[in-house]
């Protein structure tokens, strides 16, 4: 039997579960066929009205009811649905009783515009509402189910109950790359030996009106409002924006040691981690670009491979002006004169921007392509930006195989990760 | 614990709060039993307010200040005092590879433009169109920057330079008590070898007066010592800053670091909460680490809040010790969800270094005088709603 143990000595983290949502669909068959045929999963908000918005599209999951209507019940259900699918593939474990811990990113919560508007019916005094008249309002017992929903601990707990997780969940962000860091987190746990499994998971449900218009007020979304499936288009001249989107993408990690005792299917292995934080600025990245080189070249150096090994890029590609000039040039320096000839979509063309659940998602289907020998493209690539001069699949999807890939996710508060996944364990 | 290089050593301690700035304030202060409380701005609950402080000194450009809100200026403070006291400011080659676990919550709201639109609404026949418009153009848009969790850390790293790594952990009192475990497992198992850890709340906040009341959890008509807040108890929501330097014993010496305390055996758990759940999983931490203790030279710094039925569950927890002293911050410094467990470990290893602990401040009688020599202190962490954890703090 081949190794368990890396280069390091570390002990090998593979994948042996994956599950998916999104604007696309539930599931990653769904998913999958969506996302190799160039669909989009982009179209009007109609969850809220968007009068008076420059912003009106999203990648909502609207096939999915929860009573309230607020990003951390989305967000449950969403997670709820992926850790489902990765759990029942994995195999692992019983019903309700996970063998390790739950790392779970999340986006931050607090109480949101219907509830407020609530409360506010109850506070009212001449025509005025005072947030005096709200706490006092908030303390009358009516609301107390709003404690439940509204703290940042929720979430985890919900899917900690349901599924049986080890120990105290941990809730985290790093924002657009709070996905990618559950899995690092994971990773870690299982070469430390504390276990032999861990349950890492990204969700997000946050297209409402205030989280839309707050990126909109940074000017980070695209106002290419029609035809909404054209909007995300990553790496054209023409990009504008990212779109926001909701969804949450699920893994099962596990020791090879572990997946092989058990004869589980092997999906993928995570091979290495990097990250690097940026000190230039809340929402730009140092112009130098530095600390994306740095974290990718962290993750291959953590994974003990070379800019050689890598044939697909999953990157972050939002579709905005500077983080597809910044992370094209980043890949530039890295991969040199290869990166012309590495086939690097980005998935966000079609479901837009997770958020906090993206570095999930996108592991999954990096880990797809990976399997299934097929690259999703990237589509609206109509106008190329002659300073991106890289392979970005345009359009249309791709055989092609890979022994590995990495994974790009960045944020903002200077916050970038990249994972390197391999195929089968080396 | 095989390889003692691969200890995890305090050696930086940032602390802000009602007590003051530093140690040495923070020490003082709880010998001499003094308690900051407002009890006006939101009576019938209290907060403790935060102490004197000159944001200027920690964070020099006014443009950062400026882009920050008060938990983020808090938290930033108290990040570069714990820099300071590991004798790391401006010390780009450790700071560029010193990673970071932030415990935080969000940011404070626009309390204004909520109520502005809130009493906008009853006058108009279309509330979403109102919303929609109001929120475009009132609200600041570098806000949101100041509301995200993650970007207390973005601030560190711009303001200070801690550019290893940057995670950002949530969920209440449950975020401080993993970020600190996480950083001490990494620094154990080799996978890191110095971290910044810690956290920041602002309790003068009217929104998160609301959350908390939500369940009726804070403490009403004036305060009073944690365990002396009768059959309801109730929170006092405390303004503070606290994160620490830990990084390996190995990493430490060689660079001639001052060793404050060591950390060992950091747990969290999550019972479901349930009649007796929190008392339990107490017995159960305290069971895992039980035969490390001395008592004649240990107590136990309790992260009771003050909510029950969790203070009372601890209470319990704590009788059956034998005696061993025990002292609830949450009397002198308030309650400060993810900064919770930071601050406590950094107060412990504060009175580790005076070998002495302070005064008792509790009419029940749970917390008895200590005149021993003190060497070991648990750090206990039972949260509000939940996040129950422990961690053993050795002189060092």
């Amino acid at each position: 039997m081949a190794a368990t143990r890396d280069k390091a000595g570390r002990p090998i983290v593979v994948v042996t579960g994956m599950g998916v949502v999104t604007s696309l669909g539930a599931g990653k068959t769904e998913n999958w066929q969506k996302l190799t045929a160039g669909q989009s999963g982009i179209r009007s908000i109609k969850r809220f009205p968007t009068t008076g918005l420059k912003t009106t599209i999203a990648g909502t999951v609207d096939f999915i009811d929860v009573d309230p209507v607020c990003a951390p019940t989305l967000a449950t259900r969403f997670a709820d649905l992926a850790v489902d699918e990765a759990v029942s593939q994995s195999g692992i474990g019983s019903k309700g009783n996970f063998p390790g811990p739950l790392f779970l990113a999340v986006a931050p919560v607090e109480i949101e515009w219907p509830q407020r508007i609530d409360l506010a019916g109850a506070a009212m005094t001449k025509g005025q509402v005072s947030y005096e008249g709200i706490v006092k309002a908030a303390g009358s017992g009516k609301y107390a189910k709003y404690n439940d929903i509204f703290l940042f601990g929720s979430v985890a707990d919900a899917i900690a109950d349901k599924y049986g997780t080890q120990g105290s969940p941990i809730s985290l962000s790093t924002a657009c790359a709070s996905g990618a860091t559950a899995i690092q987190l994971g990773v870690e746990a299982i070469r430390r030996g504390e276990t032999d499994a861990a349950l890492c998971v990204g969700t997000d449900g946050s297209v409402n009106a205030e989280s839309l218009i707050r990126f909109s007020l940074l000017s980070a979304l695209s106002t290419s409002n029609n035809p909404p499936e054209s909007a995300s288009k990553p790496f054209s001249k023409n990009r504008d924006g990212f779109v926001m989107a909701e969804g949450a993408g699920a893994l099962v990690l596990e020791s090879l040691e572990s997946a092989n005792t058990r004869g589980a299917k092997i999906l993928g292995v995570l091979a290495g981690c990097g990250e690097m934080a940026d000190a230039f600025h809340r929402t730009r990245s140092s112009p130098d670009g530095k600390p994306i080189i740095g974290c990718i070249r962290n993750a291959l150096d953590d994974a003990g491979i070379t800019p050689q090994d890598i044939e697909y890029i999953n990157p972050h590609g939002t579709g905005t002006p500077e983080n597809d000039k910044m992370e094209s040039k980043g890949v530039m320096t890295v991969f040199g004169d290869r990166a012309k000839s590495i086939p690097m979509s980005s998935n966000k063309s079609m479901i837009g921007h997770t958020l906090s659940a993206a570095g999930a998602v996108e592991a999954v289907f990096t880990l797809l392509t990976m399997e299934t020998g097929r690259i999703p493209p990237t589509i609206n690539y109509n106008t190329p930006d002659p300073d991106i001069l890289l392979d970005v699949v345009p359009n249309k999807a791709r055989d092609a195989s890979a022994r590995y890939a990495i994974s790009n996710s960045f944020g903002f508060g200077g916050q970038n990760v990249s994972l390197v996944m391999a195929r089968e364990p080396a | 614990m095989t390889d003692a290089t691969r200890d995890a050593c305090i050696t930086g301690i940032g602390i802000i709060t009602c007590l003051g700035e530093g140690p040495e304030a923070t020490w003082q202060k709880l010998n001499s039993g003094e308690i900051n409380v407002d009890d006006k701005t939101y009576a019938p609950f209290s907060i403790h307010p935060l102490g004197p402080v000159d944001f200027d000194k920690q964070i020099p450009k006014k443009g950062d200040q400026r882009q920050m809100e008060a938990w983020q200026r808090i938290g930033t403070y108290a990040a570069g005092l714990a820099i300071d006291s590991a004798g790391l400011k401006g010390n780009t080659e450790i700071l560029s590879r010193t990673d970071m676990i932030v415990a935080a919550g969000g940011g404070e709201r626009d309390t204004a433009v909520d109520t502005t639109i809130l009493s906008a609404m009853p006058a108009t026949n279309d509330p979403d169109k109102l919303l929609n418009e109001k929120l475009m153009s009132d609200l600041r848009p570098t806000l949101f920057l100041a509301q995200l969790s993650n970007l207390l850390a973005g601030n560190i790293s711009i303001v200070h330079g801690v550019t290893g790594s940057s995670r950002t952990f949530m969920g209440e009192e449950a975020a401080g008590v993993n970020a600190v475990r996480i950083a001490v497992s990494r620094i154990n198992a080799g996978q890191s070898e110095i971290a910044l850890v810690g956290g920041s709340y602002n309790a003068d906040r009217k929104e998160m007066m609301m959350l908390f009341e939500f369940a009726s959890s804070l403490l009403r008509g004036g305060h009073a010592g944690v365990w002396d807040r009768g059959e309801h108890g109730g929170l006092v929501p405390g303004s503070l800053g606290a994160f620490l330097v830990i990084e390996s014993r190995g990493h430490a010496e060689k660079r001639g670091a001052k060793i404050f305390a060591c950390i060992s055996d950091v747990m969290a758990e999550r019972p479901k909460r349930t009649a007796r759940s929190v008392t339990t999983v107490l017995q159960q931490m305290w069971q895992r680490i039980a035969n490390k203790i001395d008592k004649r030279s240990a107590a136990v710094l309790s992260g009771a809040t003050g909510a029950e039925p969790a203070t009372r569950e601890e209470r319990e927890f704590l009788k059956g010790l034998g005696g061993l002293p025990v002292r609830a911050t949450a009397t002198y410094i308030g309650q400060a969800l993810e900064a919770q467990f930071v601050v406590n470990v950094a107060i412990a290893a504060i009175a580790l270094g005076h070998g002495n602990l302070f005064p008792p401040h509790d009419k029940s009688g749970l917390e008895q005088p200590m005149s021993d020599q003190l060497k070991q202190v648990v750090v206990t962490s039972v949260g509000y709603w939940r996040g129950e954890g422990m961690a053993l703090i050795r002189a060092a």
